[in-house]
């Protein structure tokens, strides 16, 4: 028996690069790159080939030109002598308002529905189950559609609100006379605050005073409720008895926020009609109710079947279990079930959040001014800038995306399993 | 001791008593409808609300539906007869539109003498994914075949198809079914050559194009055959033949045969293209091509090559991350940029292209959660036999993986169907907003909302719900774990 001589590799030769196991992947890599790399060089070379025959320049300096339209609907100061960068920022900001409200409201939703379906009670989740699939295998598109009509045709014009000669309305407020919907707006309550200091201005931002008093309240608030918990938590592990802090949590809350109401003087004004139209409240463009309604209501149905799922996934032995150990209904929920079927919702939820947001800019069908209908509409449009503006948006998208599901991973590995 | 016993006991049953009806309160309706509907306070609630709800529902939507017309030539008509029979005030649908212009949603503009070709392509598709899909049950496989042919020859005589196409599609549905029953593997072929068909068949032509473009995989497929040995080298050889004969063979070719042979049908623009057989075209389009892209992105993301897998996180995260809309809109308005100048091609096209990248990107993700379910040994024991990559694979790995992966494929699936709708901001003629809109256009049907909504929203339902129900039949004949 004789002995190869080890760590001895054949010499190198050239057609080991495609025969050896070793070396073909970087053969193929190499190839992979060269083809991937020749294929953009290719793209790259039309396009500036192409801009260079109509006579287009790359540039994003328009972005600081005046834009000079108008965006109905804007969270932060805007005009039509704005820059085009600041309404592609209302956009955004838009994009993000519906798509946060969407989220939350389809979340409660889908939560709902999600349980009720799984309820003993057989009408119940018939119903459930009905909403799910009816709105889960028909495009959301139609949706939208759907629910705009319902508001321009079928909705009471402002003034039907108005009592008539014999004292009677065609058309009555509804949620104790607190929303009014109508073809043109829904008009909400909005809150009002009597003593503003003014806005406090921060570099290029400008925040409303009470605004942020809020925010540090809360935010306040939740540092030293975390600190709290702490603290129970290690008198709980010294001494295994855990104090009682509800009341101060709840305190922590409401103390600040109630002192605050009280000297911004903070209040909610129901709309009412005045002459032909709603004053006081807040009137909702209708595009923003339709959209949100519309987003909520169709990715709320997505959501229910993944809590369905969820919970379903907990094996019953779990629950028996905890039974048996002696624990109650509420803590077996809070402390066995939901934890569990938490680690298998949460990842199907973030991309339906995800979703949601992407989805958001069907705002197009109903005419809210979402980033895609200023930077990649308006501003698209008034300049003919498509390349940039277009690629402008993606980026913008993509950056969202990005952002969200980090977040939501980085959530995810807080309740995940933790495994050796 | 008998004795005994019949003086110390007064009674003895000799015979059983009938049996007595269980209480009223325990059996029959009533003990269904305390358990489901009424077992607590909360449940009663529940039950009573639910009750609020249907009859909120029924209320509101039955008269409208009991109201509704089907006979009528505009909407001022519908509204006359409607106050007519249930007198001045009742409102009604007025499914009159529906009647009058189905074939708009249906076919768009298609040209009403060749209706039959989306048709028939339509009805073909069934055999075409027969031999793949319904392979489980021979009976599932039957009664879709039988529903397929028998409909769809129905079909093609109302819509008036000429006598000579209905005897080669009698001819082709009758050879389809023996093939499906007899030849799997003549089946398989059909399948594959199923698109160009397709192809032909809804944008018309010469069918000696759409022949020579299936014949350039034919040769890529031979030149690669012969030089299998050589591996990659044969790989690139058969690319390169198959470019070739697209690039410089095809069109010639086409263009002899169609003088020798002439084989054609009436040519269809793409502008003619609207109602559902766009949306059908460009989704059974993105489904077909997104499934085998998907599946070597998800290939390519798991690879231990790190380029490669650079690539492939780029491009999935890219599309992942941006809406379809934008997407169509760079079909639309950018394409034009990124080709060589003069380039102009068809939006179907481009907006299939765009819709299959968008559906790849998905489906590349559910597939590589397959992949990733899948236990370590298999992969190992894949190895251990000395399988090769592409034959552990293709026999062992992708088989289990796609498997696992089902119900994810179908939902991408039905995903990107209920997304075609999207289309209608290009520009085309979808039937849910662009269709409607253009029929309520017209003087006759303005104001006509919810009867196209109902209808192109019931087909979509159907459409959707049916792929959703089959993939969980799927599931359920797919399992094979040991439990």
């Amino acid at each position: 028996m004789t002995d190869l001589p080890a760590g001895q590799d054949p010499p190198f030769r050239l057609s080991m690069l495609v025969r050896d196991r070793r070396y073909r992947s970087l053969t193929i890599q190499a190839g992979v790159f060269i083809l991937v790399m020749l294929f953009a060089a290719w793209l790259v070379s039309n396009t500036v080939e192409n801009l260079a025959r109509m006579g287009k320049t790359f540039d994003f300096g328009f972005l600081g030109n005046r834009s000079g339209y108008d965006i109905p609907f804007s969270l932060i100061p805007y005009s039509s002598d704005s820059t085009h960068l600041r309404a592609a920022g209302v956009g955004l900001l838009n994009t993000l308002l519906v798509s946060a409200l969407g989220c939350l409201f389809a979340t409660i939703i889908g939560v709902l529905v999600g349980v009720l379906r799984l309820s003993s009670n057989w009408l119940v989740s018939r119903l459930m189950t009905v909403y799910v699939e009816v709105f889960r295998n028909v495009p959301l598109l139609l949706w939208i559609l759907v629910i705009m009509a319902v508001f321009t045709e079928a909705m009471p014009a402002p003034r039907d609100y108005r009592p008539a000669a014999d004292g009677t309305a065609s058309a009555s407020m509804i949620l104790f006379d607190s929303v009014a919907p109508t073809n043109r707006y829904t008009s909400v309550p909005a809150l009002r605050v009597d003593h503003d200091p003014g806005p406090v201005v921060l570099g290029p931002l400008s925040l409303s005073a009470p605004l942020l008093a809020f925010l540090v309240a809360l935010a306040a608030a939740w540092l030293i409720h975390r600190w709290v918990r702490a603290r129970a938590q290690a008198r709980q592990d010294a001494t295994g008895i855990r104090p009682v802090t509800w009341w101060i949590t709840l305190a922590l809350y409401l103390v600040p926020l109630i002192a605050l109401s009280r000297l911004f003087g903070l209040h909610l004004v129901t709309p009412e009609l005045r002459g032909f139209n709603f004053a006081g409240g807040m009137n909702l463009d209708n595009g923003f109710v339709v959209l949100l309604l519309a987003l909520s209501l169709y990715t709320g149905a997505f959501i229910a079947e993944i809590v369905r799922a969820g919970i379903m996934a907990v094996s019953r032995g779990q629950s028996e279990a905890a039974a048996a150990l002696g624990l109650r209904a509420r803590p077996i929920m809070a402390l066995v079930v939901l934890p569990q079927a938490l680690r298998v919702i949460i990842p199907p939820l973030i991309s339906q959040f995800l979703n949601l947001t992407k989805n958001s800019s069907l705002a197009i069908a109903v005419g809210y001014p979402d980033l895609r209908a200023t930077l990649g509409g308006t501003t698209l449009n008034q300049t003919g800038r498509e390349m940039e503006s277009m690629l402008l948006m993606m980026a913008i998208y993509l950056a969202l995306s990005l952002v969200i599901s980090g977040v939501m991973n980085v959530y995810n590995a807080s309740v995940r399993l933790k495994e050796r | 001791m008998s004795e005994l016993h019949a003086q110390t006991v007064a009674y003895v049953r000799d015979t059983m008593l009938p049996q007595a009806a269980p209480p009223m309160r325990q059996s029959g309706v009533v003990l269904w409808l305390r358990q489901n509907l009424f077992s607590g306070p909360l449940n009663t609630i529940l039950t009573l609300l639910g009750l609020a709800v249907v009859w909120f529902l029924v209320s509101h939507f039955w008269p409208w539906f009991s109201h509704s017309v089907w006979n009528a030539s505009s909407m001022a008509e519908c509204r006359q007869i409607i106050a007519e029979r249930w007198g001045e005030g009742a409102t009604g649908g007025c499914f009159a539109v529906i009647r009058e212009r189905w074939n708009q949603f249906l076919f768009g503009f298609f040209p009403p003498s060749e209706y039959w070709r989306p048709t028939a392509a339509f009805g073909l598709m069934f055999f075409a994914i027969a031999p793949v899909l319904f392979t489980e049950s021979r009976g599932l496989r039957w009664t879709v075949m039988a529903v397929a042919a028998v409909l769809t020859f129905a079909f093609c005589v109302l819509l008036g198809a000429p006598p000579r196409v209905l005897a080669v599609l009698a001819a082709a549905l009758v050879g389809l079914t023996a093939l499906n029953e007899y030849a799997h593997r003549g089946a398989l072929v059909f399948s594959l050559l199923f698109p160009f068909l397709a192809v032909w068949l809804l944008w018309g032509g010469s069918a000696w194009g759409p022949a020579c473009v299936l014949a350039g995989f034919v040769v890529g497929f031979a030149v690669w055959r012969v030089l299998a040995r050589f591996g990659l080298f044969a790989v690139a050889a058969g690319v390169l033949a198959a470019a070739g004969w697209w690039m410089f063979a095809s069109g010639t070719v086409a263009g002899v045969l169609q003088g020798v042979l002439p084989v054609a049908l009436p040519q269809v623009e793409s502008r003619a293209f609207g109602g559902f057989v766009l949306a059908i075209t460009i989704g059974v389009a993105g489904i077909v091509m997104s499934l085998p892209l998907g599946i070597i992105l998800a290939l390519a993301r798991r690879s231990d090559m790190p380029v490669v897998k650079a690539f492939a996180v780029m491009f999935i995260e890219f599309i992942r991350g941006v809406p379809l809309i934008t997407l169509l809109f760079v079909a639309s308005l950018l394409l034009n940029y990124f080709l060589p100048p003069g380039t102009n091609f068809d939006i179907i096209l481009r907006v299939i292209i765009m819709v299959t990248l968008f559906a790849a990107a998905y489906m590349a993700e559910v597939i590589r959660g397959g992949l990733a379910a899948l236990p370590v040994g298999q992969y190992e024991a894949a190895d251990a036999l000395g399988l090769d990559y592409w034959k552990a694979q293709r026999l062992i790995i992708l088989p289990q993986a796609l498997k696992i992966s089902i119900p994810g494929i179908v939902g991408t699936f039905i995903g990107l169907f209920k997304d075609t709708t999207l289309v209608t901001f290009v520009g085309l003629f979808d039937p849910l907003k662009q269709m409607a809109d253009t029929i309520r256009a017209t003087f006759a049907w303005k104001g006509a909302y919810w009867e196209p909504y109902i209808f192109t929203g019931a087909i979509f339902f159907i459409l959707c719900f049916s792929m959703s129900r089959y993939s969980m039949y799927l599931e359920q004949r797919l399992k094979r774990d040991h439990r």
